[in-house]
């Protein structure tokens, strides 16, 4: 019955024992420029394949994203406004930093396990989830200060002379004080909202 | 012969009312274009964005909104206006609350919250752009028509 363990324990002992022995044929130059040159190769395979996984192709790929989110996104200021400076997805919902990447990359493999199993494969599935997974997003941005909008819309090149005057005042107010971030008065600016009963802020 | 008649009668006047209806301006929108035409579509104005009031034509009238409300969500989910302009919300958004007549029910009864007929903000209050007038107005404001006396 346990033949099938026995002979992968083997396994494992006999590349334990190669893998532990000094090399007996091969270089030391060839395992140095080899193991470099494979470092390399591995390297750059994985950055490529994770900035494949960061494009907005990549999320619309799946029709939850496709038909929900992507359609609620095209009408607002990100996507569409006058002078055709767009946010794509991973602009605002994959960290830039490289740590923070892969650590909310780690996070997005629970999004693989829903998309296999269907947790918002219609739409009513999706909206009745819509209250926690944006409330993940509105915590995540307010955790971090809002950085994902802070790339973009930096306080110090924020000319709010050009602004119309109830934003003036806001920003002054709120923003330039430290007293509030931006997620905290502008949620819903790029998706419809989830039923905000109960959300600071909101009526 | 008679019945006849009757459907020629019929057909010749739904020929004619249709005639006028279109000789006498009724397809405005159109500015003339005759309906095989693909006219040019008019300059889409852009909504001011001010923060000043406008005075108001006569003292029900609702106000209008003087500033941009681009993707502002009113849905039975969320309503973005009374983020800033319910009765909680003024301290933080120094915005002017919305009127306590729409905190009262059909009978007067003084509400908590925006009554539900009153939610849809939009259906009364809309914003201005700085366009001519698609058609003539005569509205003569009531102060004038006293001072004219």
């Amino acid at each position: 019955m346990l033949t099938p363990f026995k002979k992968l324990w083997g396994m494992a002992c006999w590349i334990w024992s190669h893998g532990n022995r000094p090399a007996k044929h091969l270089s030391i130059g060839f395992l140095t420029i080899g193991g470099f040159v494979a470092g390399v190769m591995f390297w750059g395979g994985f950055n490529t394949t994770l900035e494949l996984t960061n494009t907005e192709e990549f999320c619309v790929s799946c029709h939850e994203m496709g038909d929900n989110v992507f359609v609620e996104l095209k009408p607002t200021i990100h996507y569409s406004n006058r002078s055709g400076v767009r946010a794509s997805c991973p602009d605002c919902h994959v960290p830039h930093n490289w740590t923070d990447k892969i650590a909310r990359k780690m996070q997005a493999s629970k999004e693989v396990w829903g998309k296999l199993f269907g947790t918002i494969n219609t739409r009513e599935k999706f909206l009745a989830e819509r209250r926690r997974l944006a409330g993940h997003e509105w915590d995540r941005l307010k955790a971090n200060n809002s950085l994902e909008c802070r790339n973009c819309h930096s306080t110090t090149s924020m000319d709010i002379t050009a602004q119309s005057t109830r934003a003036a005042t806001a920003h002054q107010t709120f923003l330039f004080t430290g007293e509030k971030t931006c997620i905290d008065c502008h949620k819903g600016i790029a998706h419809e909202l989830p039923d905000m009963t109960g959300v600071e802020g909101w009526k | 012969m008679r019945s006849f008649l009757i459907s020629m009668a019929t057909v010749i006047g739904f020929f004619a009312l249709g005639v006028s209806a279109y000789s006498d301006g009724a397809a405005t929108l159109r500015q003339g274009t005759p309906i095989l035409t693909e006219p040019e579509a008019p300059k889409m104005n852009k909504v001011e964005n001010k923060d000043v009031k406008r005075v108001r034509n006569y003292p029900e009238q609702p106000p209008t909104i003087p500033h941009k409300v681009r993707s502002y969500e009113i849905s039975t989910n969320a309503n973005k206006c009374l983020s800033c302009h319910a009765r909680t919300r003024t301290g933080e958004s120094q915005a002017p609350m919305v009127s306590v007549t729409h905190y009262m029910d059909r009978d007067n009864q003084v509400l908590a919250t925006v009554s539900p007929r009153r939610y849809f903000c939009n259906q009364c209050h809309v914003t201005q752009v700085d366009a001519p007038p698609l058609v003539e107005n005569e509205f003569i404001d009531v102060e004038h028509i006293l001072k004219a006396e």
